[in-house]
């Protein structure tokens, strides 16, 4: 049994390779083995890992699967595999990206594989915070140029003897090593390695009232729990956007504000009908964006739950979506 | 060593005495070495960190790669003619596997399961596998476990095909087997975290690379036990199958293979358990099914719901482990139930098929979704209630934060900046020692050059860093380890209740472990020794009992009628004749460590972690491979260092 089992294993996979493939195999064409399974119609949406990301989809989910009757498949990766992967149809659509100009050129304008879908209707903004209750008792340290005055507070047995800068997870866009070392601070940047991390760490810091820095952005639902005040970088100008560009080394000012986008991968923009239209059409607030995530991320409630208990109270924000 | 004393003579200078034991004569000869070379590599070089003359920048050419397989992906002949085929070969098969299972239903797919576990391996293996289904329908987790099942079952039916092709190789031929056994120890040592990005590049994320990952990974353990088997056919058959004119190919098919079974059917089992701990690590690179599930609740900090998600994995594990393993350590294997009544067997697997797809039909596809169960919020309140109690504020000890700081600064900071201050040569002067000592010369090499490369590669920095993480998460393993496995061998009923925690923490997704140690140590190394600690514990505390067990009776029995007390009898007799278990332990404790260490860069471990955790997250190939070759070299320098038994084979 044994040893025909041994041969005849891969003596079908090359047959296989020879009956499917005379021709070329193109991967850009092979879609998830998942998908359409059973007779259903599947979208297959990015997830990052952000919370914010998850509510945009957990929404969709529930409308195109309850509204449209779509079969939704989610996949987490990070920001610039999951570019990749749209370019390739392994996923439909990314439904928040927050600007990745060479993956833009790249596949937007050069390949033509993914198209732009719009925006999101939420503007995204990345900075540096410190806790509400750390601001109040010392307003000053929301200046940058005061921030070295604090370094001592801010250690950390990670910090090597400077103040400690959090940082999260290394897929997001961060210019945190250059700005320390431009504006000369007394900082080391210490990376959590995942939002999750940076988030448990955080939390851990407010409910202790310790006092710390660290690396965020809006919308985010934290703030709801975690109310933080964001320090005062120097102003964010074209020239310097021109100069880190060029080289990102050199970057001294702060991060931009940035309107977040959706894209699609361009065959299923073609063809993908009704659940391509709805996820073009798809438009919110940062306020509604919130609520989900919020109830996703607190509340500890199933992202279907949280989608479900969302259009219940806005019918009016997705019917225009859906029709 | 008994060899030296005989040869001791009256008029022996006390240098000759020295000269007289092997491994003194090692060290003199590598201390003569160093001291010829390092001055001169000093002087040239310094005696810092890795001199940067060495080093090599790979940055330029792997970024270029990196262009070129992105912008080539999809339209040159090799991906277009080869990789494509693969990738289509893989999602094929799954698909297919996929259909299967949801056409069957969850009556028909835990039925079946269920009949064939019975069939393979005896009822009780038949129950648990219709509990464990049952359960993984109850967690409400029915449709991601089947897509992990079918995963699991393509890699591997890939991952025993590839290794068995290679085993028999290596098993024919004594050439093959040289060249392919310092492969696949080096693949054993290998955390796979390392190579998902040049699989994720070639392939971009999916089915198809975690597939891929999954096969590395779960091949070399079925190659070389395959190799063995048929390494360690007895002569005396063997040479009675020639006598009677059998030729190679018969001699292979009756005499070799079938003598084989055990091995192989260990390696089946073994493939199995290696290809189910990769089903989380994958799901970073698009896998899906019940590892993605785990991912993305530990991005929400909800350990609730990854538990919801990892259980499932821990039972496929158990379920897939009882019904292939188990069988191989009984007298009698698979094939020898056969051939009683064909007929009626056939009858019996045709109408038993036929039960579980009418089984399947009626039930419908998918678990019904009003028999589910949630444990994700009162698992999330222990945890929280875990946190707010032990996080800081225990009176006399302060609490687990204190615990992380004070390990940080007290242990891996020294232990960091010791390792890093050390000069290059004296740290590959170090290796070498600790490498021949235990091993051979050939050893010695390996892990002397590995460490090399490490340097060339310009990584010398945050390889010490990991060095140093991975050093003393060990130390605290072992010493753990031993503790609750003399615990264990002292007492069965310890025993009895420790084995079923061990099985559980064993298949428990590393992953898992990852966010409740954030909670209880914060952000930063000491988490990440934390999760290596749990997650290699099991292993040692499992090998040191199985030595501890193993010591001859008649030895314990005599040491007790000499009226030694317990703990003399543990230092003087147990020990001492338990030790190549414990080396096996200090070796398996350093490869499972270094893997979680290098996931640890997920929860702020930092060093080579990090940079494997940034290349995969930003497609940089040329950080992500370095840092990535770098942990390979790391893992095979601690492998060679710590592997004994091998040298004596060699010798």
């Amino acid at each position: 049994m044994k040893r025909k089992a041994l041969i005849a294993l891969p003596a079908t996979a090359l047959l296989a390779a020879v009956a499917t493939g005379c021709g070329a195999a193109d991967m850009t064409k092979q879609a998830s083995p998942y998908a359409n399974a059973a007779g259903a119609k599947t979208v297959t949406l990015s997830v990052q890992s952000w919370v914010g990301a998850r509510a945009d989809a957990a929404v969709a989910q529930y409308l195109l699967e309850h509204e449209l009757g779509y079969r939704v498949d989610t996949v987490q990766v990070d920001e610039v595999p999951a570019w990749d992967a749209l370019s390739q149809g392994r996923v439909d659509a990314i439904l928040e990206d927050w600007g990745h100009p060479d993956q833009e050129k790249r596949y937007v304008r050069d390949k033509r594989t993914i198209t732009d879908g719009g925006d999101l209707g939420v503007t995204g903004h990345i900075g540096w915070w410190v806790p509400k209750y750390f601001a109040d008792a010392h307003p000053d340290v929301l200046d940058w140029r005061n921030l070295n005055k604090y370094a001592a507070q801010l250690k950390s047995s990670e910090s090597g003897g400077k103040g400690q800068l959090l940082d999260g997870s290394p897929s997001y866009v961060t210019n945190d090593k250059a700005l320390v070392k431009n504006l000369k601070l007394d900082y080391q940047v210490v990376f959590a390695g995942s939002e999750a991390a940076q988030i448990t760490q955080i939390k851990q810091f407010a409910k202790e009232k310790k006092p710390f820095l660290t690396y965020w952005y809006e919308p985010q639902w934290l703030f709801n729990e975690v109310p933080m005040v964001e320090v005062k970088l120097p102003e964010y100008t074209d020239a310097c956007a021109a100069k880190g560009a060029k080289d990102p080394s050199t970057i001294d000012c702060a991060y931009p504000t940035t309107p977040l986008k959706k894209y699609l991968n361009a065959d299923f923009a073609k063809k993908g009908g009704k659940a391509a239209r709805f996820l073009k059409d798809f438009h919110w607030t940062k306020a509604d964006q919130n609520e989900v995530a919020q109830m996703i991320a607190e509340d500890k409630l199933a992202p279907e739950e949280a989608a479900k208990r969302w259009v219940e109270r806005h019918p009016d924000t997705w019917k225009k979506w859906v029709g | 060593m008994s060899t030296a004393g005989t040869t001791v003579t009256p008029h022996i200078t006390p240098l000759q005495a020295v000269w007289h034991r092997p491994a003194a004569r090692k060290l003199l000869l590598l201390a003569a070495v160093t001291a010829a070379v390092a001055p001169f590599a000093a002087a040239r070089w310094g005696s810092g960190a890795w001199p940067h003359a060495l080093t090599v920048d790979l940055t330029g050419p792997l970024g270029r790669a990196n262009d070129w397989i992105i912008d080539n992906r999809d339209s040159h002949w090799l991906f277009l003619y080869f990789f494509g085929h693969i990738s289509n070969a893989i999602v094929v098969s799954v698909r297919a596997v996929y259909v299967v299972l949801l056409a069957l239903g969850w009556a028909g797919v835990t039925a079946g399961a269920a009949l064939l576990s019975w069939r393979l391996a005896g009822v009780r293996a038949g129950v648990t596998a219709l509990a464990s289904f049952a359960v993984c329908g109850l967690l409400g987790m029915w449709v991601p476990t089947m897509r992990t099942l079918a995963l699991m079952i393509v890699a591997v039916a890939a991952s025993v095909a590839v290794g068995a092709l290679l085993g028999l190789a290596a098993g024919l031929s004594d050439r093959t087997f040289r060249a392919l056994r310092p492969v696949l120890d080096t693949m054993q040592a290998l955390p796979a975290f390392a190579y998902l990005l040049p699989v994720v590049l070639v392939f971009g994320i999916g089915v198809a690379p975690a597939v891929l990952a999954t096969v590395v990974y779960a091949a070399p353990p079925m190659a070389r036990l395959t190799a063995l088997g048929l390494r360690g056919t007895d002569k005396g058959v063997l040479e009675a199958v020639d006598s009677l004119g059998a030729t190679a190919r018969q001699r292979l098919l009756t005499a070799r293979l079938p003598l084989a079974r055990r091995e192989l059917l260990l390696g089946v089992n073994q493939s199995i358990m290696m290809a189910l701990s990769m089903a989380v690590i994958a799901s970073v690179i698009g896998a899906d099914g019940l590892g993605d599930r785990v991912y993305q609740a530990l991005s929400t900090v909800d350990v609730g719901t990854a538990l919801t998600a990892g259980i499932p994995i821990v039972l496929l594990a158990i379920v897939l482990d009882r019904s292939v393993g188990r069988r191989s350590a009984g007298r009698n294997g698979w094939a020898q139930s056969h051939p009683p009544g064909r007929t009626r067997t056939v009858t019996t697997w045709v109408v038993s098929i036929a039960a579980v797809v009418a089984a399947g039909r009626l039930a419908g596809t998918s678990w019904p979704s009003t028999w589910t169960l949630q444990i994700a919020a009162p698992v999330n309140r222990a945890k929280d209630w875990m946190v707010d109690h032990l996080y800081s504020g225990i009176p006399g000890i302060g609490g687990t934060a204190d615990a992380a700081a004070h390990y940080t600064a007290w242990v891996l900071d020294p232990l960091r900046s010791g390792l890093q201050a050390l000069p290059w040569w004296g740290a590959l002067a170090l290796v070498a020692a600790l490498a021949w000592l235990i091993g051979t010369w050939r050893t010695a090499l390996t892990a002397t050059l590995s460490l090399a490369a490490i340097g060339v590669l310009g990584r010398w920095e945050p390889a010490m860093d990991t060095l140093s993480q991975v050093l003393a998460a060990v130390v605290v393993t072992l010493l753990l380890g031993v503790l609750v496995a003399v615990a264990a061998a002292r007492s069965d009923r310890v025993e009895r209740l420790l084995r079923p925690v061990l099985d559980v923490f064993q298949t428990m997704p590393q992953f898992v472990y990852l966010i409740p140690v954030v909670a209880l140590f914060g952000v930063g190394r000491a988490p990440a020794a934390a999760a290596a600690i749990v997650y290699a514990l099991p292993a040692v505390v499992r090998i040191v009992g199985q030595g501890l067990r193993q010591v001859d009776p008649a030895a314990m029995e005599s040491a007790r009628s000499l009226g030694a007390t317990g703990g003399q009898q543990l230092r003087q007799v147990q020990f001492p004749l338990a030790r190549p278990q414990l080396l096996l332990a200090v070796n398996q404790a350093v490869v499972l460590v270094l893997s979680v260490v290098i996931i640890g860069g997920l929860v702020g471990g930092g060093a080579l972690g990090y940079e494997v955790v940034f290349g995969l997250a930003q497609g940089d190939l040329a950080t992500g491979l370095m840092a990535g070759t770098a942990i390979a070299c790391l893992g095979l320098m601690l492998d060679r260092v710590t592997q004994p038994v091998k040298a004596k084979e060699a010798n």
